[in-house]
């Protein structure tokens, strides 16, 4: 996010009050989180700017709705306790969206300031409430209904599970998660580095809900370990699959299982959950790169190439095949990465990867491209320019290229419908699936997309599960 | 905690019996199936094709080969001690049906995956001929049990100094030149089961393999196992573990699980030293 106004804006109005953040240089040799948080002082002087609009746009722009005006007021008030807990309402994960939300095409997108100025920062304030509670909180739970002795399984705990859990918990009913892993978080644990995301972060949020009371099952891959059909004869009631896209794509090309090349998944996950970082501290093993090609565009290439140079690379490089334009990361993350020395090679595909006799990837054959026509996704199709292949020799390759639907649930349950690329079908307002007693949201039916909306997903299917449980499919 | 309920050594020393106590696994396993086991909370997740399973008691048995850091960290584990997770069943079941006459091959730690499957193959009507093999007569594992699930058992050893001298493949050859034979079903060391893929395609019996590759997460996430079958790319966790052995590139398999070599030796390295220090 680039936080600092221009000189001519900064006449005119006051600048949004930047977060600090660590050293490019310094930060890109360690793991942890590069912006460091606002002060309560920073964090009423930011609250200040918010004009507490009549009619919020910025509201609107959030997918669950949450009161941003209601909770910048109370930053104001420096009454943080009830900041968090307005928060809370809507958002039962704020430590972690003020973190990794698409602010600037969602709430801050939306928001009066941007039109001539920049808008209200308001993920560092959730960011801010969220952990201020964390630290300073007394840990007073938020009321809960009374028990209604409906059971509800959820399947995955990662933001669109936990939403649910956390959402239901709250409207009395007894919920219990499932998830494939031996840590709960989803995409918040293996997917998104520490430096982004502490991981105590994601263990504390998940606390939060297991006070709550929801029961969490690690290790329990539900269409293997046990079926939905078993879950209800086991006494659930409704069922939520937030499971996730978690199938790597790879590009299908010559030489892709040459040793060296990774799917962001794999090496994400062995960063991230397994914390091979620490390697030979804890047992878990990753390649370290010296020369790093990352392929994509999209905030986990951002995430693939930042943490290769944490690893030691010595050079890395993201080869995304449209332009700087079309790339799918948050803004903050492209303009982070640049900043730590990626190498950014636009308008570029690879077309073979290369490897020695050993197996051992040494570098790959890339070909330029130029954006020609608008394709089906409305941004103009890259086509490659004839004859302009050229070779970047490399150590390592991390495939970021998207995921696909993970079949493993799915092809184990046979009345749930699944579209032709393999996702839940589901009714887009309330999550239902063709299978009784069974919702799903979040990636596994919109194929991968953020962290928020699988979260809006959550809550629109939690709030259909409880009219369920209440009155009825 | 999955509690280890009964442990042995075999092999001298190199190789780990544990029946572990995991009765949702155990429920639900199948012949082929492999289980994830993590010892504690900075362990490496590592999979394992299960020998056997007992649904009533609630356990399942993997039998495994110290060759790391945390194959020789799960050895230092005692009954009453426990592994933090175990995530299974995991990967395909072995398609059992009666075909006729197979044959089951089995070397080193592979024979424990292998005996499962020759049961069921016996199980099923067919009639089952067993080869086992090892270096030497001590690495030899479950004879006794390969014996009682098959109709007839070969065993050979490398150097001669139990059964027949030589290696498996020489005892494949001979029943394949004597008999018509439906199904081959080859699990152990990769080089193993590449030469009996080799061989059996020479005679066209439909070959089985199964493959451990390097892998994460097990349930398709990582792709970290992928192996080329037949030109094309699987993930040894949900397509396989088991293949058809005259597609698999088992060169490009041997490279893939060298992957890690030099960390694992140092890793293994330091923690034998370790080891060492805290029995002095």
């Amino acid at each position: 996010m680039t936080e600092e106004a221009t000189p001519k804006e900064k006449k005119q109005k006051k600048g949004r009050v930047r977060m600090p953040e660590q050293e490019p240089k310094v930060r890109a040799h360690n793991f942890i989180e590069v912006p460091t948080g606002y002060t309560p002082e920073m964090a009423k002087e930011e609250a200040s700017r918010c004009l507490q609009c009549k009619n919020p746009g910025c509201v609107d722009g959030c997918p669950v709705g949450v009161d941003i005006p209601g909770f910048i007021k109370f930053i104001l008030e420096s009454d943080f306790t009830q900041s968090i807990r307005h928060i809370w309402k809507q958002n039962s994960l704020p430590a972690v969206c003020g973190r990794v939300c698409p602010q600037e095409s969602q709430c801050e997108g939306k928001c009066i300031l941007a039109k001539k100025g920049e808008p209200v920062a308001i993920g560092n304030l959730e960011r801010f409430a969220a952990d201020w509670e964390r630290v300073n909180g007394t840990g007073a739970l938020p009321p809960t209904a009374k028990a209604t002795g409906k059971r509800v399984a959820v399947v995955g705990a990662g933001p669109a599970g936990l939403t649910v859990a956390g959402d239901l918990i709250q409207k009395g009913h007894d919920v219990s998660v499932f998830e494939a892993f031996h840590k709960p978080g989803g995409v918040l644990l293996y997917g998104i580095p520490e430096f982004r995301l502490p991981k105590e972060i994601v263990a504390q949020e998940v606390n939060f809900l297991e006070r709550l009371g929801v029961k969490v099952e690690c290790n329990a891959v539900v269409g293997r370990t046990v079926s939905l059909d078993e879950l209800f004869e086991e006494g659930y009631q409704a069922i939520f699959l937030g499971l996730g896209a978690g199938l790597p794509k790879f590009m299908n090309i010559p030489g892709e299982n040459l040793v060296g090349i990774l799917s962001a998944n794999e090496y994400l996950t062995r960063a991230n959950l397994m914390k091979a970082y620490l390697f030979p501290k804890v047992d878990t093993p990753i390649p370290r790169g010296k020369d790093v090609v990352v392929l994509g565009g999209g905030n986990v290439a951002m995430d693939s190439a930042r943490t290769a140079l944490r690893l030691g690379a010595d050079r890395v490089r993201l080869v995304y095949r449209r332009s700087r334009d079309e790339m799918p990361a948050r803004a903050a993350e492209a303009h982070h990465a640049e900043e730590e020395g990626i190498e950014f090679y636009l308008l570029t595909n690879p077309t073979r990867y290369i490897g020695n006799e050993k197996g051992r990837l040494t570098g790959m054959e890339c070909i330029k491209m130029e954006l020609g026509e608008p394709d089906a996704s409305g941004r103009r199709r890259p086509v490659p320019v004839k004859g302009s292949e050229f070779e970047l020799p490399c150590d390592l390759c991390i495939v970021a290229v998207g995921t696909g639907a993970n079949p493993l649930l799915t092809s184990s349950t046979p009345d749930l419908k699944i579209n032709k690329w393999g996702y839940i079908e589901a009714d887009p307002t309330s999550g239902k699936t063709l299978k009784k007693g069974v919702w799903a949201g979040g990636d596994i039916v919109t194929g991968s997309a953020t962290v928020i909306l699988a979260m809006g997903a959550g809550r629109n299917a939690a709030n259909s599960i409880h009219d369920y449980l209440v009155r009825g499919w | 905690m999955f509690k280890i309920v009964k442990r042995e050594e075999m092999s001298q020393g190199t190789v780990v019996l544990n029946e572990i106590e995991a009765p949702l696994i155990a429920k639900k396993a199948k012949p082929g199936q492999f289980v994830i086991l993590k010892a504690n909370e900075n362990g490496e997740r590592i999979p394992l094709t299960m020998a056997y399973t007992d649904a009533k008691k609630g356990i399942i048995a993997v039998i495994y080969q110290v060759v790391g850091k945390s194959t020789a960290l799960f050895k230092t584990l005692k009954v009453g001690e426990g592994y933090q997770d175990a995530i299974g069943p995991l990967g395909k079941a072995t398609h059992i049906e009666k075909l006729g006459k197979v044959v089951c091959v089995g070397g080193g730690t592979g024979v424990a995956v292998l005996h499962p499957i020759t049961r069921g193959m016996k199980e099923a009507g067919n009639h089952v001929t067993a080869i086992i093999g090892a270096r030497t007569k001590d690495l030899l594992i479950l004879e006794d049990f390969m014996r009682a699930a098959s109709n007839e058992l070969h065993v050979c050893t490398d150097d001669g100094s139990y059964g027949r001298h030589g290696f498996v493949t020489h005892a494949l050859k001979d029943i394949l030149d004597k008999e018509k034979i439906d199904l081959v079903v080859a699990i152990g060391p990769v080089p193993m089961m590449k030469f009996v893929s080799k061989l059996t395609k020479e005679y066209s019996v439909p070959t089985m393999v199964s493959l451990n590759p390097i892998m994460v997460d097990g349930t398709g996430m990582c792709g970290g196992c992928r192996v080329s079958v037949g030109g094309k790319t699987q993930f040894a966790c949900v397509d396989g573990p088991e293949f058809d052995g005259h597609k698999v590139d088992f060169d490009e398999l041997m490279l893939r699980l060298q992957a890690y070599c030099e960390d694992e030796k140092a890793c293994h390295n330091e923690f034998c030293m370790m080891e060492e220090t805290w029995h002095k």
